[in-house]
Parts: C-alpha cells; sequence; structure tokens
C-alpha cells in the first residue's frame, strides 16, 4: 500500500474544487462528491469516506478546502455522530454497518444522539439499568428504560445506546452497546427545559423497543469497552480544535473591553488579562497537542484540554457579565426554544455564562475527568473501591 | 502590533532531546540536590568545576553566539532546553546571566569591541554578567545609575546583581555607553539571597575604568533585547523547576503511606496534582512558544514572551508550594530539597518582570488598554 502524503491530498482537493467549484455546486453535492474522494476523514478507510492517511493529515484537506470557500458540514449540529458515534462504529461496527451509518452521518444526512446517561447513572455510567432483553425467536432486542440528558434527541435520527443485558454479572461485565433507531415505536423525546431556558437536551423513554440484532456494535457483554472508545473519543474531541489567537470565548469579552471604555475598571482589568493570557496559553497547548499528533507522538495534553477548556469558558463568561454593568443584569430572551446545537456565539453573554456551566458536567464532570488525569496520567492509585466485583442487581443504587 | 500568531514549532527536535541528555547527565552525575545546599551553605554556590563541563565541555555557553564568532550557532530553542534541565536540578551556575544576558546584550551590540569578548563567552573560558538588578523587565524604563567621569572611568551602584561575584567581566550600562569593566576593578557586596542557588551582590564602581563596547543608544537597545530574550527562556527554566516539584510529589504521594493506604489515593490531593499537571503541561506550551519565536526572531514574540512570563512565573510558584505542602514535614525541612526550589521559584517570578508587570505589556500589545 503507498503511504498518502501531504502532495497526494492537496492534488486531490483540488481535483475536487476543479470537479465541483463550490461556488456553483449544491452544498449537499459538494459533501457528497467529498465523501466520495475519501477527503471527508481521510484517517478513515476509502469507500468509507477517507483513504487510509495518517490522522494528522486532515488539517491539510481542512485548510485548503476553507480556502477555496467550501461549505462545511456543519460539525456543530452533528458533533455527536462525528466526535463519537463514527469513531465507534469505525472501531467495533461490521462491514454492513459501516457501509449503512458513516456516509449519511458525516453528510449530516443523519444526525445522532447519545444514550448513555440515566437518572440513576451519570458519572457512574456502569451502572446504568436499561434492560435489553433478547427475544427469542426473532432474536431482536427489546429495550426498556429510560435515557436522560440527551442533546439533540430531538433531531437525532439514530442514537448510540447501550444497555444491560445481563443484571447477574458485575457492573461494567453485563452491559451491551447498540445503534438505536430513534423512529422506532417506543422512543418517546420529552424536552427538558434547561439553566438557559431553551430545551437543548432531552428526557428518552424507551417502552419495548425493539432493536435488531444486527443494530447490536460489538459482542453482547462486551459494551463496557464499546462505551469506553466512545468516551475517549468524546473527551478528546474538544483538544483537537484548532482556534485562532483570541478565538473562543475570550474573543466577545476582549471585543466588549475595546467597544466600551465607560465600562473599564482596574479589577476587571486585571482579571481580563489573566483569562486572555490562560486563553492564549490554552491555545498554545491545543497547538502544541495537534502538533504531537502530526509527528506520530502524542501527549497526554489531551486530557487535559477539556478541564482548561470548561474553566475558562466560565472563567470569561462570567467575567463578562460583569464587565457590561447595568447590562449584565439581562438577558437576551428566554424564550424556550428547541436548538439543533450550542450556539455560544449568536447569544449574549448572559446565555454564555449560563450554558459555559454546563461545559464541566457534559461528557465527563471536571472531577472525573481529573480523577482520569490523576490516575492514567499520573499513575496515582485509585481510591479503595467495592463494586468492581459485585452483581449489579446487588448494587446499592 | 500585530495579534496574529505566526506558526509555531512547539514541540523538541532530536538534537535538542540529545542535548537535554547530554546535560541531564551532567547535572545528575555532579548536581545532586545535596551537593547544591552544601554549597550554598558555603555562601558560595557557584562550581566553577560543573560550569567549565557545562559551559566548554558540552558547549552549551555558546549556543546562541554564531559560528563565526566560536559559537554553536544553535538558538534560543536549544538554549531553553538547557535552562529546563537546569531549572529541574536548581543548579547554581551563571547560564542565564553570562549565556543568555551577557551573550545577548553583546550580540545585540554587533561591534568589534565586543566581538572578542563574545568568544571568550562561548568557549565558556570567561563568565561575563550583566551589572543589571535581576529584577529588570523588558518594556520597562532602563535605569542608568552609573556615571562616565569621561574615557571610560565609571562610578555609580547597581543592586541585586544575579552571579556577580561569579564574574570575570561585568558589563555595565553607564550614560554614555556599554563597558567591559573588570570584575576585580569593582567593589562586590554579597546580599543574602532569598534563592541560594543564585547569588546577589551590589556592584560598586569607584572610578573603574571600562572598555567601551558601544553608544549609549546602541547599549540600550541591545540591553532591551536581551532583557527580552532572558524572559523568554526563564520561562524554561520555571518550567523545569515545575516538572521537578510536580514529578517529585507524585512519587512521594505514591509512596507514603497514611490511614492504610498511600496518601496519593485521596481525593483531594489527587486532584491537585491533576490541575498542576495541566498547568505544568500549559506552561510548557508557553514556554515553547516563547523561545520559538525568539529564535524565529517571530514578528509577535515580544507578546508570546509577555505570556510565557506572565503565566510560567505563577506555575513553578505553585508547583514548589504544592511540592513542599504534599511532602508534609519532611518538606519543611533544610535536608529536603523543596525549599531550594521553592526560593528558586519565588525569585525567578520577580526576576526580569513579575507576571503583573507581562500582563500589563500583553495589555499594550494586544490592545487591551488600562482604565
Ligand atoms: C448540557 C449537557 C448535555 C448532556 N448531553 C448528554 C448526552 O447527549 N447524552 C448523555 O448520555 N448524557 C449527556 N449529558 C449527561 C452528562 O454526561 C452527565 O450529566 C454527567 O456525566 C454527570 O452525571 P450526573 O449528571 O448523573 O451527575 P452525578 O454523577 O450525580 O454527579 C454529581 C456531582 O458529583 C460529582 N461526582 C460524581 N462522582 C464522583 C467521584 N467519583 N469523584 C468526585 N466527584 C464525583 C460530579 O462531578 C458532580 O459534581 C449531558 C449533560 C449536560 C449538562
Amino acid at each position: 500500500m503507498t503511504v498518502i502524503t501531504a502532495e497526494h491530498l492537496l492534488t486531490r482537493v483540488r481535483d475536487l474544487l476543479a470537479a465541483h467549484p463550490p461556488a456553483d455546486t449544491d452544498r449537499a453535492d459538494f459533501l457528497r462528491a467529498r465523501f466520495d474522494a475519501g477527503l471527508a476523514w481521510v484517517h478513515y478507510p476509502e469507500g468509507l469516506g477517507g483513504l487510509g492517511a495518517p490522522r494528522s493529515l486532515q488539517s491539510v484537506v481542512d485548510t485548503e478546502l476553507e480556502a477555496a470557500g467550501a461549505p462545511d458540514n456543519d460539525p456543530r449540529r452533528i458533533g455527536i455522530g462525528l466526535g463519537m458515534a463514527a469513531p465507534t462504529i469505525l472501531a467495533y461496527g461490521t462491514e454492513e454497518q459501516k457501509q449503512r451509518f458513516l456516509r449519511p452521518l458525516w453528510l449530516g444526512e443523519e444526525v445522532w444522539c447519545q444514550l448513555f446517561s440515566e437518572p440513576g447513572a451519570g458519572s457512574d455510567l456502569a451502572a446504568l439499568g436499561t434492560r435489553a432483553v433478547r427475544e427469542g425467536g426473532s432474536g431482536d432486542w427489546i429495550v426498556d428504560g429510560q435515557k436522560v440528558w440527551t442533546s439533540s434527541a430531538h433531531t437525532a435520527r439514530w442514537a448510540i445506546l447501550i444497555a444491560r443485558t445481563d443484571p447477574a454479572l458485575p457492573k461494567h461485565q453485563g452491559i451491551t452497546y447498540f445503534l438505536c433507531d430513534m423512529h422506532a415505536p417506543g422512543v418517546e423525546v420529552r424536552p427538558l427545559r434547561q439553566i438557559t431556558g431553551e430545551a437543548e437536551f432531552n428526557e428518552v423513554f424507551l417502552t419495548g423497543v425493539r432493536v435488531p440484532d444486527a443494530q447490536r456494535l460489538g459482542a453482547v457483554g462486551e459494551g463496557w469497552a464499546v462505551a469506553r472508545t466512545t468516551l475517549m473519543n468524546e473527551r478528546v474531541s474538544i483538544g483537537g480544535m484548532r482556534i485562532p489567537r483570541e478565538g473562543g470565548m475570550i474573543a466577545p469579552a476582549a471585543a466588549a473591553w475595546r467597544e466600551r471604555p465607560e465600562l473599564r475598571t482596574h479589577a476587571l482589568h486585571q482579571r481580563l488579562l489573566e483569562l486572555w493570557v490562560e486563553a492564549e496559553v490554552a491555545r498554545l497547548t491545543g497547538e502544541r497537542l495537534r502538533q504531537q499528533l502530526v509527528a506520530g507522538q502524542p501527549g497526554p495534553e489531551g486530557s487535559g484540554m477539556k478541564l482548561t477548556f470548561a474553566r475558562l469558558n466560565q472563567e470569561i463568561s462570567g467575567l463578562e457579565v460583569e464587565l457590561l454593568g447595568e447590562e449584565g443584569l439581562l438577558y437576551d430572551d428566554w424564550t424556550m426554544r428547541r436548538p439543533e446545537g450550542v450556539d455560544f456565539t449568536g447569544r449574549e453573554a448572559g446565555y454564555r455564562y449560563l450554558r459555559a456551566k454546563g461545559n464541566s458536567i457534559e461528557g465527563g464532570t471536571s472531577e472525573i475527568l481529573l480523577n482520569i488525569v490523576a490516575e492514567r496520567v499520573l499513575g496515582l492509585p485509585p481510591e479503595p473501591r467495592d463494586d468492581k466485583d459485585l452483581a449489579w442487581k446487588d448494587l446499592n443504587r | 502590533m500585530t495579534t496574529a500568531a505566526a506558526p509555531t514549532d512547539l514541540l523538541y527536535s532530536g538534537t535538542e532531546e540529545e542535548l537535554r541528555s547530554a546535560v541531564r547527565a551532567l547535572l545528575t552525575d555532579r548536581c545532586d540536590a545535596k551537593s547544591v545546599l552544601d554549597r550554598a551553605e558555603t555562601g558560595r554556590p557557584h562550581d566553577p568545576a560543573l560550569w567549565h563541563t557545562l559551559a566548554a565541555g558540552i558547549g552549551t555557553a555558546g549556543l546562541l553566539v554564531p559560528e563565526k564568532l566560536g559559537g554553536q550557532g544553535a538558538s534560543h530553542r536549544e538554549a531553553a532546553v538547557v535552562l529546563e534541565e537546569l531549572g529541574r536540578a536548581v543548579a547554581p551556575v551563571p547560564y542565564l546571566t553570562s549565556a543568555v544576558l551577557a551573550t545577548e546584550i553583546l550580540l545585540g551590540c554587533d561591534t568589534a569591541e565586543a566581538a572578542p569578548l563574545l568568544r571568550e563567552l562561548a568557549s565558556g573560558s570567561t563568565v561575563c554578567i550583566p551589572a543589571v538588578p535581576l529584577t529588570l523587565a523588558p518594556g520597562a524604563p532602563l535605569p542608568a545609575p552609573v556615571r562616565d567621569h569621561g574615557g571610560g572611568v565609571l562610578t555609580g551602584t547597581v543592586t541585586s546583581v544575579a552571579d556577580a561575584v561569579a564574574a570575570d567581566v561585568l558589563l555595565v550600562l553607564a550614560d554614555t555607553g556599554l563597558y567591559a569593566v573588570p570584575a576585580a576593578s569593582a567593589r562586590l557586596t554579597p546580599r543574602v539571597p532569598l534563592d541560594l542557588t543564585r547569588p546577589l551582590a551590589t556592584v560598586t564602581l569607584e572610578a573603574a575604568e571600562g572598555t567601551l563596547l558601544a553608544d549609549a543608544g546602541t547599549a540600550r537597545a541591545a540591553v532591551a533585547g536581551a532583557l527580552l530574550s532572558g524572559a523568554g527562556l526563564l520561562a524554561s527554566e520555571q518550567l523545569g523547576l515545575a516538572e521537578w516539584c510536580l514529578t517529585e510529589t507524585v512519587g512521594h504521594v505514591r509512596g507514603r503511606h497514611q490511614f492504610n493506604r498511600p496518601v496519593g489515593s485521596f481525593q483531594a490531593l489527587k486532584h491537585r496534582l491533576a490541575r498542576l499537571w495541566l498547568d505544568v503541561a500549559s506552561a510548557r506550551a508557553a514556554a515553547r512558544a516563547a523561545a520559538d519565536a525568539l529564535a524565529t526572531a517571530a514578528p509577535d514574540a515580544p507578546l508570546t514572551v509577555a505570556v510565557a512570563q506572565a503565566y510560567c512565573s505563577g506555575v513553578a510558584v505553585r508547583a514548589a508550594e504544592e511540592c513542599v505542602q504534599l511532602h508534609g514535614g519532611i518538606g519543611m525541612t533544610w535536608e529536603h530539597p523543596a525549599h531550594l526550589y521553592l526560593k528558586r521559584a519565588k525569585a525567578d517570578a520577580l526576576a526580569l518582570g513579575t507576571a503583573g508587570h507581562h500582563r500589563g505589556l500583553v495589555a499594550d500589545f494586544v490592545e487591551l488598554p488600562a482604565p
């Protein structure tokens, strides 16, 4: 097999652009052509939107396409599919599953959501209680249970789902991973209005939902290993993002400072500068992580980037509200709405402040991530625990 | 000032890693914590033999000096790696002062008079120390406490001069220009330093005779440039220091048992150390960015240096403070090296501009003006 180089990719990108000039190509057509040219995610196999190229070369493609004004596939709207479902399907899916799901996922034709958290199982995700029982005749699975905090369930066509298939085993062992049709009978999505006023996430009730065995991902009872792949991808997908200097949350705060001299105080100035510096250092840390990936020497920095961004987003947006003085007392709009994604730039400071509170909860709380860094990166001993060998049904829930 | 970021190489090259290994091996051998402490207690912390091997043997003194002047023709990136290792060892050697600050001043002068001195510096045979206070910051007004009475006869007093006691030659910024003054013709009054590993002295010149190296304008620009490089590279010393503190502390809490378990298994400590690790990882990115910006003379180097200093100072101090605290009683003892690191970290936080000073520079560069 030939090794794909940056030059190969550039040639392909230019061929794509020549055959489908972005200016007079329909957005969807362009995206389809891009996928079929293997330029969607270059490290995926041929036929699945990739070329089996080193993952690090994706940025070559993205930069070139961006410069040419090509449309993107709106990763903000399809983040869960792109960041979590896709890598898990790629790692554990059958050939049929990969063929069936990856293309519409990348094109944004099918939005995905993540049916993991439950009222009784959040940080302790492996304690989940949603049941999947195999039907004798058909071999289909019948799923019953309740999920919660499900982002985008109201726009999603498919879900990644973990359910308990053997309550007699310890909690990590009796779990199986499924791909669940959100339009299947028995799936009920109810909006959960959140702190910002909008309903970005949902409760999802699963009542006798039939999931064909062909939609199982990985072996029966091995869902936890599959889920860990999802979770790992969830946590690093943030650190890989490339932001310009003074990009991200610090941008509107700095803009307000420049445009509104009457709002300035010395105390706010010191805090703004501290946060500006920290945001710049976070940008550099992310950049260093990307360079490590390109050089094939991935460092552990990725495990920390989500922690850093969560803290910075919260501190900066908090400062921004204060900076605005009297206006900081106001909020742009409490109308209940059903957004398609998180809109940090389209809304005002109060929204940013409130929404950023979720950054240290969603995708693993900061406390859990600190545990992970301490144990996996620093090698500190785990806290003693007594739930590992206990059958799930005997747990204190 | 443009705020767009220049492309930056934040990794270490193979050559840099080789240099690191060489320096680390030497320091492990010849600069363990006990010998650093023993020397510090004599009031003469410098180890001339160690300096000779480091500067001349491994050739680190001339990293910033072009080959045609007898140096290695390397860059700030390599010097930064040396400083990381020196920080890890709180090594009492005049590297920052002689191999970075003095060297950069002489390079900035770019005069025929400076060249021979640069050659000697690069070869490690002469230690040359800028007679400026260690706290002097880039972007701050340059003081001129030394007067030239005509013909390079200099009088004046400079306080808090780091490593002056190791100097063969002092670089003196006088009102008329930059002068090289033999250390023997100055009066050095050692002070008792907070940082036992980087001695301070008051330098008094009483009609001392200096050799003119550059006129006043050139000299001031050269000193300003050197302060920028020094501040940028100090971030790497702070990084190395912080890294040592973190590693040492993690090792300690893993092995130390209380309540029938390793204290490192308590979440309160795990979270603190995880946060510290994050800070150190971030400090590495900031310090590398500064070294690279200096090496490539990037247009945004002054901003990148200010960012690195504003960030790394605090991380080094916090790492050293956590190191003392999480070692418990042993962390408070004279025998344990933690205090050497705390003292260096705190002194480094004042050296070449405080974090607050550098944040002020950031404010200017990115146009976030004070009220
Ligand atoms: C905006 C948002 C979107 C979300 N989207 C989704 C989604 O799409 N799909 C999905 O499945 N889930 C989603 N979640 C759920 C999220 O993953 C969970 O909320 C999260 O994992 C925490 O679980 P919990 O809410 O049950 O809190 P708990 O686990 O009950 O935690 C309560 C508190 O205890 C702390 N804590 C718990 N265990 C420990 C421990 N061992 N050590 C120290 N502290 C601990 C936590 O950090 C937290 O502060 C979303 C959450 C938010 C806020």
